[in-house]
């Protein structure tokens, strides 16, 4: 890679030139940075291919498999028979109820399915069973060919202390810790002493942050063995767990890899994925703003020298952890496609999935290292259905009872697999979509990130984007300047949404009034009625009382045409919209500045919400009477919460731990609830006596329902 | 000096007739000395040493204005509730309030009642008429710092008096009821005043819609009247309607009850079923009154109201397409469909909490306003029972007085069995339904999203009791019975049950059967629901229909 080693000036001339030679022989006719898939007829590959996954894996593949020609086949739980990506497919299968033991990880049924429909081939996806050695080996022993590598490697890989050893050998480097299986509690505790706090406990068998606790002293130690041990058995049926130096303060960047069955690898650059929380990732972007081409480089030949260390073929990825010191470690390898492959294929131009497919039936690699460019920047977010003010986001459930996504906005591509009216639901991953952005520059990928997010209609379901909207405008951020405890540095109190600036929140309530104002005009035109009014004048000026978090403002609202002033605090503020009550994205000009706005609801009683900077805020509208008499009204006394222990999450009991009569202490256990194969705590905020025990072992409980009650 | 020219020259055709303009005495105080420094020079001159009638007038107004007096108005706030004149102004457009009968006293003269500090003007109750969204209303609002509210006669005079005119012109009356009860000092006077206002409610039921908001107490005889207003609504925690108070109940039956027990907004909303819906406080009521009113007609001679919409007629739903489960003894909300169709997912539900296994309420499609009924498979599986028979029929009833199409969703697996049912007397209240149903002429439009099972499939605006348009959903199953029950009966005793199961549903749970027949008028895609509706209203906009003629028909009561 010459362009890595040549000056920074040099280095956008020569990204250029690829671009250009890239796309000229590779019949490029999409838009920049977009992903290609290049269909060449005279591949023969399948003709049929059946996708072990569910919803925006199981789409994005069978995208490719269309563009090649490739029938697709589509498995399904029963709940998922009329999801998107059984639509999508030319034939679909049930392979089982909800459950995903029972359906996605059934490989009877899967099996079955492949013999039934006769496929030639299968995309596992990830996730499930993408990375299960059992099933690439029953694919093998029916002729069948699993799109991915083969047992070898993803047994050698999927087991972290053998990967470690493997790395060691291949002369990756390696981060200091026990390469063993830790027996128990008091051994690990033992072993954490040895390597010195702070440790990292994980699952052996383990990946996307289940079963993975950090412990900064003997206690943690133990309780994360106990957890950790939990998880993976419930998650991965293998409960073994290995320990490690917790390196503090790290990036986690990684490389993909590609690699054929000829021998050939090749590393197709970096994803950052250092903003994460629990372990999971939430905004990803390629390139890396801290790498620089040495570093880059040293990582990419180490991921390809492990990669041929273990006769890897297909698509790869070789997570590393990076300190500030840009000293990189090797962290695990993931034998499949990853989550975020998409940023990747926007800065390549390559389709990662394609390639898999023609890796799995022979062919070799098309590409030379040399011919892999950075095109620009990508971002992606992964827009979650989950509450980002609880633990920077706690599963949430429901019906998608509106959904829009911002597709209409250049150079946005939007991974997902549901539709308006989805549901989304406890069983499988609360994934939403996967948002990305691509630009020349980062700033215009972030930019465009901005817009899109604001565009984004989702509603029935809690979801996360006012968390990605602040964090991809996070000046921290913006300056590269993140680390995988990003979110707990940033808010260290937890996520509280945006903090509204003076003149945003003047903008926002200017942009509430107005709302109200128009909602007004609007109710008191009706249409071939002869019995209205005709004395009445449509008013022109409007006194009101616009009320945020506790603040009241007065407000007086005067409109010719479709603009509104709005006289706030002795300040104007002049909105300006078509005013289309109707449609969920409100396109507004506030002072000459266009903002995406977004009316989430709208009542009677003036209340208007309003998504604004990606968080929604409730106003409250009045006229200048109802508010003054507001004051007689009274106030009603919410629910005492402290002594009432509710779900705040849907998800399954797994333990509970109190029965009516134990007194408890602030802070101790009483319950576990698991969901989305995690595990939560439940504790007691305070001192008491339990009343009542509302859940058992085993009982599916939604959120906000009565677990324990105390007296 | 404006207030007092329109005044003026309106009580050319209305005596008595009075522009209120703003709040209590603190913004009326200026006008009048100024009115009044004019004024006193011209009638000095022939008045001397009397107090002037327009002096009088003025006095007689300002006291109107305070009603019971201040101390009783802080009284009425800190109980969180909003004084009679404030509810009227938070109600109506700014400005738009006409006033009757300021000047009116009761003419009790027993125990004390006729000694001066004893008579307010305007009495217990402030009436007059003024527009909503620019539309006449007439309203009488009880005003609780005068007697308590007590209905005297000449409260009741007031109010029927109200009535009289909104009957003349065929305009809605909105009582806002907050009433001690009878005025005991008048004895039987108040109680004719009490029978005047429910025959007039009587005579109005079907003319003009009558809504009642209880926003205090409203015990005793009062009961009656919002009992035969169109709506009833009420404002939580401070309003009451019950025959009896706790004390009597104590008394009689050794009961324990509390007032909001007995008959607060919660029981009326949710057990009772005598309110149609609760609100948080005065503000939210009067707020949520105005949106309701939009929806309604003014009267029997004029179309259900048509506002400007910006939701587009055409729109396509695909979330309806999967809203339905697949196994069919699955349910889903039917509000999720009732959202996903009408204008901008506005729906103002009528007793959302009473008789939940039926969902109606009021909602807009391309901007006209319909009445929609819906089973909800949420709730006992959406079956009919006696309560949601009758929720449903008085539902219906209203909307085909006042010319407010019908549309119906369906997915009702029966009408629920048992004995509860039976003593109870679902056959009599099931058939309200029915009749309900087959006696609108109004536009009926019909959508069957999956079960329509027995009796119950006639009932819900089938194609035989009148339908204008019945759709049915690929979804569909319209049977006798489901395929379990059909096939014990038809093969009993046999083996091979699930067969035989297998085949009759293979034969009726689709639309096809009441297709073939013509029972439905096509299957349609459930996204394309909202576009066929809107284009079937403006088609039936013109529909005629009469009942043959009667002096009136013979409901199940």
């Amino acid at each position: 890679m010459a362009s890595f080693t040549v000056s920074r000036a040099l280095q956008r001339v020569l990204f250029g030139l690829q671009r250009v030679s890239f796309k000229s022989r590779c019949h490029v006719n999409t838009t920049v940075s977009q992903y290609s898939t290049v269909y060449d007829s005279s591949e023969k590959t399948f003709d049929k291919i059946l996708i072990a996954n569910r919803g925006e894996i199981a789409c994005r593949v069978m995208k490719t498999c269309k563009k090649m020609g490739i029938k697709t086949v589509a498995v399904h739980s029963d709940v998922d028979s009329s999801a998107v990506h059984v639509k999508m497919a030319d034939e679909a299968i049930c392979v089982g109820p909800a459950p995903s033991n029972k359906s996605y990880l059934n490989m009877d049924a899967i099996m079955k399915a492949i013999r039934q429909t006769r496929a030639q081939a299968v995309h596992p996806g990830y996730g499930f069973l993408s990375e299960n050695k059992e099933f690439a080996r029953r694919l093998a022993a029916e002729g069948v060919t699993f799109i991915g590598p083969d047992t070898h490697a993803i047994q050698a890989m999927g087991d972290k202390i053998e990967s470690k050893l493997i790395a060691k050998k291949a002369k990756v480097n390696t981060i200091p810790g026990f390469d063993g299986v830790v027996k128990d509690a008091e051994e690990a505790v033992r072993i954490a002493g040895e390597i010195g706090y702070p440790v990292m406990i994980k699952a052996s068998a383990g990946g996307g942050g289940k079963g993975m606790r950090i412990a900064w002293n003997d206690e943690e130690t133990r309780e994360g063995f106990r957890f950790s041990s939990q998880e993976a058995a419930s998650s991965f049926g293998d409960d073994r767990l290995l320990i490690e130096k917790f390196i503090d303060n790290p990036r986690h960047i990684e490389i993909q890899v590609l690699a054929d069955k000829h021998g050939n690898a090749l590393w197709l650059n970096e994803r950052e994925c250092s903003i994460q929380r629990r372990n999971q990732k939430v905004v990803e972007e390629a390139p890396s703003t801290f790498l620089d081409p040495e570093t880059r480089r040293a990582m990419g030949e180490q991921a390809v020298s492990l990669a041929k260390a273990v006769q890897y073929s297909s698509a790869g990825t070789v997570e590393f952890l990076v300190d500030s010191r840009k000293n990189f470690y090797f962290l695990e390898m993931n034998t499949r496609l990853q989550v975020e492959h998409p940023i990747t294929e926007c800065i390549t131009g390559l389709d990662l999935v394609q390639e898999m497919i023609r890796v799995a039936s022979g062919y070799t690699l098309r590409h030379k290292q040399a011919d892999i460019p950075i095109n620009g920047w990508a971002v992606e977010s992964r827009v979650y259905a989950e509450d980002p003010y609880k633990s920077f986001g706690l599963p949430s459930i429901g019906r998608l009872s509106q959904y829009q996504e911002p597709v209409n906005l250049p150079q946005v591509r939007v991974d997902s697999g549901i539709q308006e009216g989805s549901d989304i639901s406890i069983y499988y991953d609360p994934m939403i979509s996967k948002l990305v952005t691509f630009g020349s520059t980062r700033a215009e990928a972030l930019q465009r990130m901005v817009e899109a997010l604001d565009s984004y209609v989702i509603r029935g379901v809690t979801h996360n984007i006012p968390l990605l909207r602040e964090v991809i405008t996070h000046p921290r951020f913006i300056s590269g300047d993140i680390s995988t405890k990003f979110l707990q540095e940033v808010y260290p109190e937890g996520f509280k949404g945006h903090q509204l600036s003076d003149s945003e929140r003047r903008e926002l309530l200017a942009t509430a009034a107005s709302v109200f104002v128009a909602a007004q005009i609007r109710s008191q035109r009706f249409l071939g009625n002869l019995r209205v009014s005709g004395s009445q004048q449509e008013r022109r000026r409007w006194e009101l009382s616009v009320e945020l978090e506790k603040g009241v403002h007065a407000v007086t609202v005067s409109h010719s045409g479709s603009t509104y002033t709005v006289d706030l605090d002795g300040m104007r503020v002049d909105v300006s919209s078509e005013w289309n009550l109707a449609s969920a994205l409100l396109p507004v000009t506030i002072n000459g500045t266009q903002r995406t706005v977004q009316c989430l609801s709208r009542n009677a009683a003036g209340e208007i919400e309003l998504q604004y900077f990606g968080t929604s805020y409730k106003v409250r509208v009045l006229s200048k009477l109802a508010a003054v008499l507001s004051k007689h009204m009274p106030e009603k006394v919410p629910e005492d919460t402290s002594s009432i222990l509710r779900s705040p999450m849907p998800g399954s009991v797994v333990a509970v731990s109190v029965r009516p009569g134990d007194t408890v202490a602030e802070g101790q256990e009483i319950c576990v609830i698991e969901a989305m194969k995690m595990q939560n705590s439940m504790t007691a905020s305070k001192t008491g006596k339990v009343k009542s025990v509302h859940c058992k072992s085993g009982d599916t409980v939604g959120e906000g329902d009565l677990l324990v009650e105390l007296e | 000096m404006a207030a007092f020219t329109v005044a003026r020259s309106g009580g050319r055709f209305l005596r008595g007739l009075f522009v209120f303009k703003g709040l209590g005495t603190g913004r009326y105080g200026p006008a009048v000395s100024a009115v009044r420094s004019v004024t006193q020079q011209q009638m000095r001159s022939f008045c001397v040493g009397h107090l002037s009638v327009q002096e009088r007038i003025e006095k007689k107004r300002r006291a109107a204005l305070v009603g019971g007096g201040q101390k009783r108005i802080d009284a009425q706030h800190q109980r969180g509730k909003l004084t009679a004149r404030e509810r009227i102004e938070l109600l109506l457009d700014p400005d738009s309030f006409v006033e009757y009968d300021m000047f009116v006293e009761h003419r009790c003269s027993d125990f004390g009642m006729e000694a001066d500090h004893n008579k307010y003007p305007g009495d217990s109750v402030v009436t007059g008429q003024g527009r909503i969204n620019g539309r006449l209303v007439y309203v009488f609002s009880q005003d609780f710092t005068v007697f308590g509210g007590s209905l005297s006669g000449a409260h009741a005079q007031k109010i029927c008096k109200i009535m009289d005119q909104a009957m003349l012109v065929g305009a809605p009356v909105i009582g806002l009821n907050d009433s001690g009860g009878a005025r005991i000092q008048e004895g039987v006077e108040s109680l004719a005043g009490y029978a005047d206002i429910f025959l007039r409610n009587v005579t109005a039921s079907g003319v003009i819609p009558q809504i009642s908001l209880i926003m205090g107490p409203c015990a005793g005889g009062a009961v009656y009247s919002p009992a035969l207003t169109d709506f009833t609504f009420m404002v939580k925690d401070t309003s009451y309607l019950f025959i009896t108070g706790p004390d009597v109940v104590k008394s009689v039956t050794n009961e324990d009850v509390t007032q909001e027990e007995l008959g607060g907004a919660k029981t009326h909303t949710a057990v009772s079923g005598v309110a149609h819906r609760a609100f948080e406080n005065d503000i939210d009521a009067l707020l949520n009154l105005r949106e309701f009113f939009n929806f309604l007609p003014l009267s029997n001679q004029d179309a259900a109201p048509v506002t400007e919409c910006h939701d587009p007629s055409d729109r396509l739903v695909p979330g309806l397409d999967t809203v339905v489960p697949l196994e069919s003894t699955k349910a889903y909300d039917m509000l999720d469909i009732i959202h996903g169709i009408v204008d901008e997912r506005e729906f103002f539900e009528i007793m959302p909490n009473y008789a939940k296994n039926i969902v109606v309420g009021f909602a807009r499609m391309n901007g006209r306003t319909v009445g929609i009924v819906g089973n909800q498979p949420k709730v006992a599986s959406g079956c009919l029972d006696i309560n949601s028979s009758v929720k449903g029929a008085r539902f219906v009833r209203f909307c085909d007085a006042f010319n407010i199409p019908i549309i119906t969703f369906v997915d009702v697996p029966g009408f629920l069995p048992g004995t509860a049912q039976e003593y109870g007397g679902i056959i009599r209240h099931g058939a309200k339904l029915l009749f309900a149903f087959a006696e609108a002429t109004v536009p009926k439009i019909t959508i069957i999203t999956r079960k329509a099972y027995g009796g119950a499939y006639d009932v819900m605006s089938s194609k035989h009791l009148r339908g204008d348009v019945n759709y049915a959903w690929p979804s569909a199953e319209v049977a006798v019975m489901g395929a379990k029950g059909a096939v014990q009966i038809i093969f009993r005793g046999k083996e091979n049950q699930a067969e035989a199961e297998a085949e009759y549903v293979e034969k009726f749970a689709n639309p096809f059967p009441a297709a073939v027949r013509g029972f439905v008028d096509d299957i349609i895609q459930p996204s394309a629901t909202r576009k066929r509706i809107c284009r079937d209203l403006e088609v039936l906009a013109s529909k005629k229909q009469t009942n043959p003629w009667k002096k009136h028909a013979n409901i199940p009561l």
